[in-house]
């Protein structure tokens, strides 16, 4: 019997813990890395539909978010079910497009103005009557370049 | 002088155990804010505001490849009913004119794109024939880049290649203020 019972056995094997901190912190500056802190929650309800004809927005300092979309189920009573602009963190209407615009050319450097991009984040279901709108109000405020944020197309990549 | 020289030789350590604490705590706070949002789109450059409508009729009708979509997201190229999944080869065929057609454009640098949509029309749809449109320009573009100088288009090429074939094949574009028949 004993033949059987090592001594080798009753050691219990301990995993060694020393380079646990390196994982973490291999962990936390990829999550470092990738993160956007996000600054405005999304009131309105949007989806952006796919697209294959993609270029990447490169500096997040230089372009501001437009968002277009329905409300969200709990600002519906509120603002019922017509898709709405939201600029920053609250809805917005039109009118309040070159306010929004101006605020946020006044954080770049004047050297840089020509590059401010305005991302159009869209939701796929509204229809053109709006975005007709707010195009129409970027270009009677001279912002000119425009991105329609769209997703990759996963069936149809190039 | 025994007693001092003993605390020199002790050299001073810190604590290593709670590093791995720390890095949690950094951890789990990155991991509940992160968002990985992907900024991609379709960049385009909107024409600079005027009071009258661009006349167009003044361009022959052979230079201009016109779309309509309408409020239930239906296209109509050139007078006729298309699917959009044929619209890429359309628009490619009339901007080159491979086979100097009498009804398309006379060469790519008089070739016009007209858009006019519906109010109605879904931004799904919109979004989607404009990515055609702008696929049939990437492609020719890549074609031309590839017999040219043997590499695929990019923006990463030397500028003077990029500027010798937008040139050649420029992108034009004109929309159109819409049709208010299908607002919601």
């Amino acid at each position: 019997m004993s033949k059987f019972t090592k001594k080798r056995g009753k050691a219990s094997p301990t995993v060694s813990t020393a380079s646990l901190p390196d994982i973490v912190f291999m962990l936390l500056f990829f999550f470092m890395v990738v993160t956007v802190l996000r600054d405005a929650e999304l009131k309105v309800k949007v989806s952006t539909p796919y697209a294959t004809e993609l270029t990447k927005l490169e500096e997040k300092s230089l372009v501001n978010y437009l968002y277009i979309g329905r409300p969200v189920e709990k600002f519906r009573e509120l603002y019922g079910t017509k898709p709405r602009l939201q600029l920053g963190d609250k809805f917005a209407n039109i009118v309040d497009i070159p306010l929004f615009l101006e605020k946020h050319k006044i954080k770049v450097p004047e050297s840089r103005h020509g590059q401010i991009t305005s991302s159009l984040r869209v939701d796929g279901e509204v229809t053109m009557g709006i975005v007709q709108d707010v195009k129409t109000q970027l270009r009677k405020s001279g912002q000119l370049k425009v991105n329609y944020s769209a997703k990759k197309d996963p069936k149809k990549s190039k | 002088m025994g007693k001092t020289s003993a605390r020199d030789r002790m050299s001073p350590e810190i604590n290593a155990g709670s590093m791995a604490d720390i890095a949690f705590l950094l951890l789990i706070f990155f991991l509940v804010t992160t968002t990985i949002v992907e900024d991609k789109g379709i960049t385009v450059k909107l024409p600079p505001w005027s009071e009258e409508e661009p006349d167009i009729t003044r361009l022959k009708t052979r230079n201009v490849f016109s779309v309509l979509v309408n409020a239930q997201d239906q296209l109509l190229v050139r007078g006729q009913v298309m699917d959009v999944d044929r619209l890429r080869e359309e628009a490619k065929l009339f901007i080159a004119n491979p086979y100097n057609q009498p009804d398309m454009a006379e060469k790519p640098t008089k070739a016009i794109i007209s858009l006019k949509n519906d109010r109605g029309t879904s931004y799904k749809a919109y979004l989607q024939v404009y990515n055609e449109l702008k696929a049939a320009y990437n492609e020719l573009w890549d074609e031309m880049s590839l017999s040219k100088y043997g590499v695929p288009y990019s923006d990463d090429m030397p500028f003077a290649y990029k500027k010798t074939i937008r040139d050649e094949i420029p992108f034009v574009l004109s929309e159109a203020e819409p049709t208010s028949f299908g607002e919601e």
